[in-house]
């Protein structure tokens, strides 16, 4: 109740009313037809592979990111997914600006902030924060929890005057849901679920448009990532925030997510609404992710058809030509060896209607609907 | 006669700050060819049990104080040292979760897979790598002749994972236990691994106890299970009827919370507080400062493990509470 009320009176300030009355409910979030606030181009992240001790010469580079592009709408989540080294991490740094991208453009409300530097992109940076995955090293061991949350105010003076900062704190710790008498208490002193809260509050100090959350629950243990999830989508329904949601826990992705993108090897290869990509994937390897998830449920978990993929991941150093998923799919052919399948709706779903689930944009030249998940039993 | 039967286990720590009493009383079986699923939060003592039994547990500061564990008609803990050693590796094994830490960076895999077969049956070198390179290949490692001869860190996370498993069977022993065997590798990865990990089961029948906190994994390729909390066991049943009908609210908390991919949920249902320290187990029923049934008789006395319908059982004092609620 209380955490409620403070949420509240945060919110009025800065015209953050308006924009609650912009998010919708959350049943029928799709995003479609909402501004977006972050546009995404082509963004390619190379990290280059050095050889020699004096005289460095490149001699490769791991594609991190190979072109990806994609919109984040106002109020919505887009859930990132795929498998480590899919380049998923590296997307959120470009996106919060800890890493330069070696192509491509981010846009944040039409301006592009790759250029940016200085006084230009510390004015952006406020507007796009970052809760990291592990709420062990992400807080400093030697700062009190009011100055950890506190220490944004510090670095954008003009959000908060001097004197009201220690009640905003507390006001910030009331609305993640700790005790705001905990504010001279060290992160040592709070249970993983605890901290992860406080870096959501810290998250939260500026009060920004996008939130981007790079595995924001996967240390934590399984009572207590309920919680957490169950918090993040109240700010979001309070704030009116945008989330960027990278995991690779598939289930979680689903609950919290407007939108998902399937990565693989620093592609998107599929992308849509919730509904289109868990219950209509057409990407072979979507189908095959969708089907490993083990499920909770025995029943149900005899009567699926299980994809098991051969082989590993191949290298983002050396990826394969054309379809990067060519080598582990089973419907590869010739074709998918030499002409990379552009992310788009597939030929043979572009005469089907805009609202239907397979409409939507997938990057193979063999697309086809197929059941991944087991429906329900009936009854 | 059970493979093994583990009766009234009890394991403490000492440590600084106080006894930890990490597990509190179990008792559990396994049958040859039976998946036994040991699931529980971190602290919930499943590995330390599982440690106990393999007879690898720190000691000090770890210190077994009551049980027995009867693996095969013998105790187990009243067994000499080199008696004990002698079961450990030949007659069980164990797969850890993390294959890089478990494996000797500067040992090629082959010398470490031949090492088995030189300790244990005393071949030469040479005869020990050709049985290392066959235990390769029967666990589906590609070019296995070449690739005995590299180094760990060559290999993927699944590769790794295949080749501890490979290290578990190579001297074919009746039971398995593996804790966590898939929490670090990617999903497509963890399906291929618990794949080969049932098959090369039913080849031998053997025994395997399968530690883990993923309700997934469990309801895919478990017969039974126990779901531990605090150190204890709180519910034990065939695991269909245990995702139908939980039979204490610990287990109905944790299958209510976890979001599921085959479903969009609404808001998820969350067992409130944090999993007590075992430094300090509330009185009564462990459960009880988070358990939303929880009544005075809670707070005071220590549920038995009450028979529900054979073989299920469940340490709650109002179980048929939680039939009648539905």
């Amino acid at each position: 109740m209380h955490a409620d009320r403070s949420g509240r009176s945060l919110a009025r300030e800065d015209g953050w009313e308006a924009r609650m009355l912009l998010t919708r409910s959350r049943a029928d979030k799709a995003g479609a037809g909402r501004e977006a606030v972050l546009e995404v181009r082509g963004l390619v992240k190379h990290f280059p592979l050095t050889q020699g001790i004096l005289v460095k010469r490149q001699v490769g580079a791991v594609k991190a990111v190979d072109g990806v592009s994609f919109d984040l709408h106002q109020g919505e989540t887009l859930g990132i997914v795929g498998e480590s080294g899919c380049g998923k991490s590296t997307v959120a740094k470009l996106v919060t600006h800890l890493e330069e991208p070696t192509a491509g453009t981010i846009r944040y409300k039409g301006e592009d902030i790759t250029k940016l530097s200085g006084r230009a992109l510390k004015a952006v940076r406020r507007n796009i924060q970052m809760v990291f995955q592990d709420p062990y090293t992400s807080l400093n061991p030697r700062m009190t929890v009011g100055d950890i949350v506190g220490e944004p105010f510090e670095i954008h003076p003009e959000a908060a005057p001097k004197g009201d900062r220690r009640r905003k704190v507390q006001e910030l710790l009331d609305v993640v849901g700790l005790d705001p008498a905990y504010v001279n208490r060290y992160p040592h002193q709070f249970s993983g679920g605890q901290r992860q809260r406080i870096g959501i509050a810290r998250g939260l100090a500026l009060r920004p448009e996008i939130i981007v959350a790079d595995e924001p629950v996967s240390a934590l243990d399984v009572s207590v990532q309920a919680q957490v999830v169950n918090l993040m989508e109240r700010l979001q329904d309070e704030f009116g925030l945008s989330y960027l949601f990278i995991a690779h826990d598939l289930s979680i992705v689903r609950h919290i997510s407007d939108r998902v993108a399937v990565m693989y090897l620093g592609r998107i290869v599929e992308i849509g609404t919730e509904t289109e990509i868990y219950e209509h994937p057409t990407h072979p390897y979507t189908q095959a992710l969708l089907s490993a998830v083990p499920v909770p449920d025995p029943e149900r978990a005899e009567r699926r058809e299980r994809i098991v993929l051969e082989g590993d991941v191949p290298s983002p150093a050396n990826p394969p030509s054309g379809c990067h998923f060519r080598t582990r799919c089973w419907k590869a052919q010739q074709r998918c060896a030499v002409e990379e399948p552009a992310l788009a709706v597939p030929e043979n779903f572009a005469g089907t209607l805009h609202d239907e689930p397979v409409h939507h944009p997938s990057a193979c030249h063999f697309a086809a609907e197929r059941a991944a998940v087991a429906p329900p039993v009936a009854g | 006669m059970s493979l093994l039967e583990v009766r009234d286990l009890h394991v403490e720590f000492r440590t600084r700050d106080g006894v930890a009493q990490a597990v509190n009383g179990v008792s559990c079986s396994v049958e040859a060819g039976e998946t036994l699923a040991v699931l529980g939060e971190s602290g919930s003592g499943k590995s330390v049990t599982a440690q106990a039994v393999m007879g690898i547990l720190d000691m000090p500061p770890g210190r077994i104080t009551g049980g027995e564990i009867v693996f095969q008609g013998r105790d187990l803990l009243r067994l000499p040292e080199e008696e004990r050693r002698k079961v450990r590796g030949s007659k069980m094994a164990m797969i850890f979760q993390d294959a890089l830490s478990s494996l000797n960076p500067v040992l090629t895999v082959g010398y470490q897979l031949g090492e088995m077969f030189r300790v244990h049956q005393g071949l030469s070198r040479k005869e020990a790598r050709a049985r290392a390179v066959e235990l390769m290949e029967r666990v589906r490692i590609p070019a296995a002749r070449q690739r005995a001869g590299d180094f760990p860190h060559q290999f993927s996370g699944g590769m790794r994972q295949r080749i501890m498993i490979a290290m578990a069977l190579a001297l074919e022993p009746d039971l398995i236990i593996a804790d966590e065997p898939t929490t670090a590798l990617d999903v497509t990865v963890q399906a291929q691994v618990m794949e080969l990990l049932a098959e090369l089961q039913r080849e031998f029948t053997m025994g395997l106890i399968l530690i883990t906190h993923d309700l997934g994994v469990v309801a895919d390729v478990a017969d039974k299970i126990a779901v531990m909390y605090a150190g204890r066991i709180v519910e034990t049943a065939p695991v269909g009827k245990l995702y139908r009908a939980p039979a204490h609210p610990y287990t109905r908390g944790l299958l209510d919370s976890i979001p599921r991919v085959d479903q969009k949920g609404q808001q998820l249902n969350v067992i409130r507080g944090m999993p007590p320290s075992l430094l300090e187990i509330p009185p009564g029923c462990a459960y009880n400062p988070r358990c939303p049934m929880a009544r005075t008789l809670c707070r005071t006395d220590v549920p038995p493990l009450y028979e529900v319908s054979a073989p299920r059982r469940s340490a709650c004092h109002f179980w048929k509470e939680m039939f009648d609620a539905r």
